[in-house]
């Protein structure tokens, strides 16, 4: 894996195509929101200890590129599913900032209407069907989705996005075993941070990289460095290409690291405060993707640092925005379970 | 008497079990270095080492699959399903394998295992992270169901689910393993389906399960204050269920109310209900029985409409004052 300090040009070299095809204006957008995720989940987090919030979090810092990185690669009609640690999923996805803080605090205006929560938020209407509580809940629902574009005989194409403990779980083999024999659309993206909870990736496998395991459903399967957005963009776009021509599914690992804790209560006996600081100052997605933008003259330095500020900005409006908001009325309590 | 929680019982109980037991051990995700989603095996690790604290990947089927097959080769496993939720995903190995071998083997093995888990909402998790499903297991021949309602059950409960020669699915509350309450230091067992009356009183008699057992005591603690009386029966074990102590409690009261947190339509409470009506109590029925249970929705995440959406002290105060009023 590369770090921060591997130098630049080089990457610039090697991302040349993918450079090309995105543009400087996609490119800032994809820094603007790496920022913006980041500065979501560290918002999130204050709310959380403050106690404006109940419940619980998983938050995605460290992991941004994974997000930015795959959303970018699809198109308008595309289905996305994702997972517990998923607000980053569906800002990257483009999904409205203010109800989405709106859903996490738990108010009318949010995405579900206060009844989901951060662990559940869609946003249905973009063909975002939403995060999971269930690990690898998602994976068999992203088989049937493939499912309905092949017969209904559109290009879109299904994401998943799921952990490296999701990929124990029994369900997600014959999920992904029916969209190979069936050749379905879905790019099934494993979004390995190295723990699941607790348990480190080598102690749930016996296998060194998950997308090994493509070869036992006869698809493609790559593993790239998580934390290189481009890296990300590249591997997600040629999945959905392959799918879009009717070749089936792929697996990708995308391998990243969390910075913070499990959920809101974890004493990270786990892992070391050494381990979690070195990725922190050398494998930084955001100080990375902000380098390589300025060293190829696409951002100023002063435009890609100036991106955290006006990340903190579309937080501060989103908070307002749910400060503003009303909460469920419980006479509505009912409401919502048939169609 | 020493106090421990809910949480410090179970525990302490799994510590003794473990120790008395070689052939007892631990399986579940995340209860070695982490300790358990909610603390109850933490330390058990440095106690008793990874061969017996066995750290599971996510795999639920495969956790209570490994139960069945290890009691049935001699070991005494004690599972644990992180979030009583995901025992969704076990239901083969439990409802059509670990209920059903000994029956279909002619009573020639046995499958000793306990599946402990935590079930319940209010702690904001939300519909995937809430439900109380035990009467789903409550109505498969095979199983037995223990559900604690205080530190002292769910140590003595435990303990006899663990001497049981049978799979228990032993369902704890989120919301009680920090509750507080005597529990003696020696071993001990509660044994199982044996109904207790935790509080006496005479004008209604009120079947609580689990965390609404401790809501009832709130609730009579009020009444008390108009002059109403409540008595209190906890089934700890709902299957198999003994039901003489309901049913001599609602001879004596004469009014019956069942409260559970599961949702009300299929739930526990219909068979209380049930049971009190084909009973000799039914002639000393002055009320018809009443159900106070969770709404018919799944778990809202804000705040205000989960606390809605399952019972509440004030609202067994009210629904039992009423009853006692004879306004049914
Ligand atoms: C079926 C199921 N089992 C267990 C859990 C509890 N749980 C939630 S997230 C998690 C760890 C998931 O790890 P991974 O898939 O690697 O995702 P990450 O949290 O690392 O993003 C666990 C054990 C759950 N929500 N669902
Ligand atoms: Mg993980």
């Amino acid at each position: 894996m590369t770090t921060n300090s591997t130098l630049q040009p080089e990457l610039i070299q090697r991302f040349h195509n993918v450079i090309e095809e995105l543009g400087p204006e996609q490119l800032k957008q994809m820094l603007q929101d790496m920022h913006t995720i980041r500065a979501f989940e560290e918002r999130a987090e204050q709310l959380y200890s403050l106690g404006k919030v109940h419940g619980t979090m998983h938050l995605s810092i460290g992991q941004e590129a994974t997000a930015v990185g795959a959303a970018n690669a699809l198109q308008d009609g595309d289905y996305l599913l994702n997972h517990h640690r998923g607000h980053g999923h569906c800002l990257a996805w483009g999904s409205d900032v203010n109800r989405m803080m709106a859903e996490f605090t738990g108010k009318e205006t949010g995405f579900c209407r206060g009844r989901g929560g951060s662990m559940h938020i869609a946003d249905v209407d973009a063909n975002n069907l939403g995060a999971n509580g269930i690990v690898a809940g998602g994976v068999p629902i992203s088989t049937g989705v493939g499912l309905s574009i092949k017969m209904r005989k559109t290009s879109q194409v299904c994401m998943v996005i799921f952990g490296d403990g999701a990929a124990n779980e029994g369900a997600l083999h014959e999920a992904l075993n029916m969209a190979s024999i069936w050749d379905l659309p879905v790019i099934f993206l494993c979004e390995n941070n190295q723990y699941a909870m607790s348990m480190p990736m080598p102690k749930a496998f016996n296998i060194e990289k998950i997308s090994d395991r493509a070869a036992g459903y006869g698809i493609p399967g790559e593993t790239v460095d998580g934390n290189e957005v481009l890296a990300v963009y590249e591997a997600v776009k040629k999945a959905a290409d392959r799918a879009r021509r009717g070749e089936g599914p792929s697996l990708i690992e995308s391998v990243t690291y969390r910075y913070k804790g499990h959920s809101k209560s974890d004493k990270q006996a786990y892992r070391t405060r050494d381990e979690v600081n070195d990725w922190m100052e050398n494998r930084d997605p955001i100080k990375r993707f902000g380098a390589l933008l300025t060293t190829a003259g696409i951002t100023s330095e002063a435009e890609a640092t100036g991106m955290r500020d006006v990340a903190l900005g579309i937080i501060d409006r989103s908070v307002e925005f749910s400060d503003n908001s009303p909460t469920p009325d419980v006479a509505g309590l009912m409401e919502g379970v048939y169609a | 008497m020493r106090e421990l929680t809910y949480a410090e019982a179970l525990r302490e109980g799994l510590r003794q079990a473990m120790t008395a037991d070689s052939r007892v051990f631990m399986i579940g995700e995340d209860i070695g270095v982490y300790g358990g989603a909610f603390g109850v095996s933490a330390g058990l690790l440095a106690e008793f080492g990874a061969e017996r604290i066995i750290d599971t990947p996510i795999s639920e089927a495969g956790i209570a699959g490994a139960c069945v097959g290890a009691a049935l080769a001699g070991m005494r496993p004690v599972g644990e399903i992180q979030f009583m939720d995901f025992v969704t995903l076990t239901m083969e190995q439990l409802v059509l394998q670990a209920a059903k071998v000994r029956f279909m083997f002619g009573g020639k093995a046995s499958v000793p295992m306990v599946l402990r888990m935590p079930g319940g909402s209010g702690t904001g998790a939300a519909a995937q992270h809430s439900e109380s499903l035990e009467n789903w297991f409550v109505h498969v021949p095979g199983l037995k169901v223990v559900m604690p309602s205080t530190p002292y059950d769910a140590k003595g409960l435990l303990l006899a689910s663990i001497d049981d020669n049978n799979p228990v699915i032993f369902v704890e509350h989120k919301l009680l393993y920090k509750t507080k309450g005597p529990v003696p230091e020696e071993p001990y067992r509660i044994p199982l389906s044996q109904t207790q009356v935790v509080r006496e009183g005479k004008h209604v008699t009120v079947v609580a399960t689990s965390i609404m057992v401790s809501r009832a005591q709130q609730a009579a603690d009020e009444l008390v204050k108009e002059g109403i009386e409540l008595e209190i029966v906890d089934p700890r074990t709902l299957k198999p269920l003994d039901d003489a102590p309901i049913i001599e409690s609602v001879k004596k009261t004469g009014r019956a109310m069942v409260v559970h947190e599961a949702v009300e339509m299929g739930g526990f409470g219909g068979e209380i209900v049930a049971r009190i009506a084909s009973s000799e109590a039914f002639d000393y029925l002055e009320a018809p029985i009443r159900r106070l249970a969770g709404k018919d929705i799944p778990i809202p995440y804000n705040r205000e409409l989960e606390r809605a959406t399952v019972p509440q002290v004030e609202d067994i105060i009210a629904e039992a004052r009423k009853l006692a009023r004879g306004e049914y």
